[in-house]
């Protein structure tokens, strides 16, 4: 098995506070990895540091993906490579219409791969096939990115960026937060739809019935800045049945 | 001291050259006398200096320091060069008038089967003629400014357009002015518009310089009058050389009923200043003003409008948004004047101002003076950096920080270029903002 992601003794301080205190991760192609753990144990917060967001200080340890020293990539250079990261809360971004942005995004990634970009017509009907997979209306792409979208929407938003790019590996912060059960469903079988043995996946998850669409190979507890404990997929259902509470006093 | 010596350097190296340009000015008689009477008043204070309040963000003494030499009519060759860079900014549907380097060009103008109703004319062949009454509109601007009366005094060419009562639906006119000298020069224009009643008008004024122009100054000036419900909608897309100085004024007069929608961008020129006075003389008119800025380098450009509320039941907005990189410097002074009696006036201006760089600056300076008590005033002011958290979205997407800040930047000017009514236009400014953001990619 080949790794794709890992996550070495990562430490990360955010405004002189360190939230994530030697955190070790490793995720191989082909697999789907869920991170559970309770409000503020910095799952969103290590998303952002493998992103590349601005405003973290890494003080020790390391990412690296495909082998390759992520810390050391701008965040486009790590979308390029394969890097997507759905936000648990996508921002508005009013004036830039979703098209425009899209095709924005994707030409760039592709232009950065080496990769020819893509035509107008080919665009288009590449986003035409891709909506309609995901139950997503033509009118909500003809408005700015994400502005007016509801929380359900939003996320939709976010899982059509994801199966257009066809990233390497796809980290989903709470899709389900929002989501009403049917687009909850829809969208796990756009997740399911990607599941490929070149492609891993990180699902952030309070609950455990989103698992049950997208069943996952591992699971991890986080708490309090680390990985406290790793399991298969009836680790998920043992803590819908008794909390976090065993892995705080663990941290 | 120093100040002394510094206008009377000024005023004498000009007085000179207004002296060898006079036999190439056109008009005797009492344009000859204006031009005199406004030589003196502008020599009387020369270049404008920071300690005059209306100039004290824009120092042309500072950083015009000289007028230059009025610049020769073009050759062949300029003309060639001026062709080239008109035939890049050739707009469908629109009629050309083209002014190069201060004088008009049939040549590269589309005089042909203008409409009934429509009458161009050279502002040289108005002030050589007898014609009193064009003539007395040319010249009522105020020698109060001392560079609106350097231009009443250098003026040299320009075009004058009349459309008649109830002329609607006409062809968009483009005055575009295009610089080719290669020595420094200075190139003085003015022009004339007057709408009848009922007429509707486009008027676009751009300001291009031709390939190898570079230091040059445009000294221009408009005036516009506007007939009882008549509407002119009017862009104004300055993209002079990097290097020179674009001095313009406006007097814009709206009779009743009347409708003026005018937009500006400018991203050219390293200074420049576009003074422009909007006065309501008739009730029930509206105004609506845009503008952009977008600078880097260490561009510099004012816009200074006065918005004069003299008569009731008029409305006026003004919507100004600058984008600032580098060392760039935006100036935004809006001044609003509610005349007594101007009752039921409703006049707003909004301003906002984006900062790319630490070292840029906006300036803005808003002020109201209202003389009635039955008003609806209001302006309002925001400065701030483009948002971190979209750029990072943006870029976690993977666009480049330029590309991400590009699309963040075209939808905050993107807002201001809404305004423009006619499509082919909307995508002129469009295009001459993506040439902008294309030059700092
Ligand atoms: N910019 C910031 N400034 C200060 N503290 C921050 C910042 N970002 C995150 N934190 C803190 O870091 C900790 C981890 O936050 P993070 O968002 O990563 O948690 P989470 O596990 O995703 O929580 P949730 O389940 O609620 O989404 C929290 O205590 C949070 O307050
Ligand atoms: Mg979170």
């Amino acid at each position: 098995m080949t790794a794709l992601l890992e996550v070495k003794d990562l430490k990360v301080r955010v405004e002189e506070r360190e939230i994530l205190h030697g955190l070790t991760l490793t995720v191989n192609a082909g697999e789907v990895h869920a991170i559970m753990g309770p409000n503020g144990s910095g799952k969103s917060t290590l998303s952002h540091v493998i992103a590349g967001k601005p405003g973290y200080e890494v003080t020790g340890g390391e990412i690296l993906f495909k082998g390759e020293d992520l810390l050391e990539m701008e965040p486009n250079e790590r979308a390029a490579k394969g890097v997507f990261l759905a936000f648990q809360y996508p921002v508005e971004i009013p004036g830039v219409a979703t098209m425009n942005f899209l095709r924005t995004a994707l030409n760039a990634q592709r232009k950065a791969r080496g990769e020819s970009e893509f035509s107008t017509p080919d665009f288009l009907k590449k986003v035409r096939e891709v909506a309609k997979s995901l139950n997503i209306p033509q009118d909500m792409l003809k408005r700015g990115v994400n502005v007016g979208f509801s929380g359900g929407e939003k996320k939709r938003n976010e899982i059509l960026q994801m199966a257009l790019f066809e990233p390497a590996i796809c980290i989903l912060d709470e899709m389900d937060s929002g989501l009403d059960i049917d687009a909850l469903r829809v969208a796990a079988d756009g997740v399911n739809a990607l599941r490929s043995p070149e492609r891993a996946m990180v699902v952030i998850t309070h609950y455990q019935r989103l698992l049950n669409y997208i069943v996952p190979d591992v699971v991890h507890v986080m708490s309090k800045g680390r990985v406290v404990k790793s399991g298969g997929k009836e680790l998920a259902l043992e803590l819908e049945a008794s909390g976090y509470a065993q892995f705080e006093d663990a941290a | 001291m120093n100040l002394a010596l510094a206008k009377n350097e000024t005023g004498r190296g000009l007085s000179d050259s207004f002296a060898v340009a006079r036999d190439r000015l056109p008009g005797t008689g009492k344009v000859a006398e204006a031009r005199s009477a406004a030589f003196e008043a502008y020599e009387s204070v020369g270049l404008p200096h920071r300690r005059i309040e209306d100039w004290k963000y824009t120092d042309l003494r500072a950083s015009m320091r000289d007028v230059l030499p009025l610049a020769p009519a073009p050759d062949e060759a300029a003309l060639k060069r001026a062709a080239a860079a008109v035939k890049l900014q050739s707009i469908r549907g629109v009629r050309r008038l083209a002014l190069v380097d201060g004088v008009f060009v049939p040549k590269l103008s589309d005089l042909d089967g203008l409409e009934n109703g429509v009458a161009v004319a050279t502002l040289r062949g108005v002030l050589e003629s007898g014609e009193a009454t064009l003539q007395a509109q040319l010249l009522t601007l105020d020698n109060a400014n001392p560079m609106v009366a350097l231009n009443t005094a250098m003026m040299t060419d320009g075009v004058v357009i009349q459309v008649a009562d109830g002329v609607v639906r006409t062809q968009p006119l483009q005055i575009i002015h295009v610089a080719t000298g290669t020595t420094p020069a200075a190139i003085f224009t003015r022009s004339l518009l007057r709408l009848g009643k009922d007429a509707g008008a486009t008027l676009i004024e751009s300001y291009i310089a031709a390939d190898g122009a570079t230091t040059y100054q445009v000294h221009d000036s408009l005036i516009v009058a506007i007939g009882d419900n008549a509407r002119l909608d009017h862009v104004r897309l300055v993209e002079d050389a990097r290097e020179a100085f674009n001095i313009s004024s406006a007097v814009i007069t709206l009779g009743a009923r009347a409708h003026f929608n005018t937009f500006g961008m400018t991203s050219g020129a390293v200074v420049s200043r576009y003074q422009a006075t909007i006065a309501f003389a008739g009730e029930h008119s509206r105004v609506e003003t845009n503008g952009v800025n977008l600078l880097n380098g260490r561009q510099h450009a004012d816009t200074t409008l006065f918005m004069d509320h003299a008569v009731p039941n008029c409305a006026s907005r003004e919507v100004f948004r600058a984008v600032v990189d580098d060392r760039g410097h935006s100036v935004f002074q809006g001044r609003i004047i509610v005349r007594p009696h101007a009752q039921k006036t409703d006049a707003k201006m909004m301003t906002r101002a984006l900062l790319l760089s630490d070292e840029a600056e906006a300036d803005n300076k808003p002020e109201l003076e209202i003389f009635a008590d039955d008003v609806t005033c209001g302006h309002g002011a925001t400065t701030g950096a483009l948002d971190e958290s979209l750029l990072f979205y943006l870029r976690a997407r993977g666009l480049s920080e330029k590309q991400a800040q590009a699309l963040l930047i075209q939808a905050f000017v993107g807002e201001a270029i809404e305004s423009i009514v006619n499509d082919d236009l909307r995508e002129l400014a469009i295009s001459a903002a993506q040439r902008w953001l294309e030059a700092r990619a």
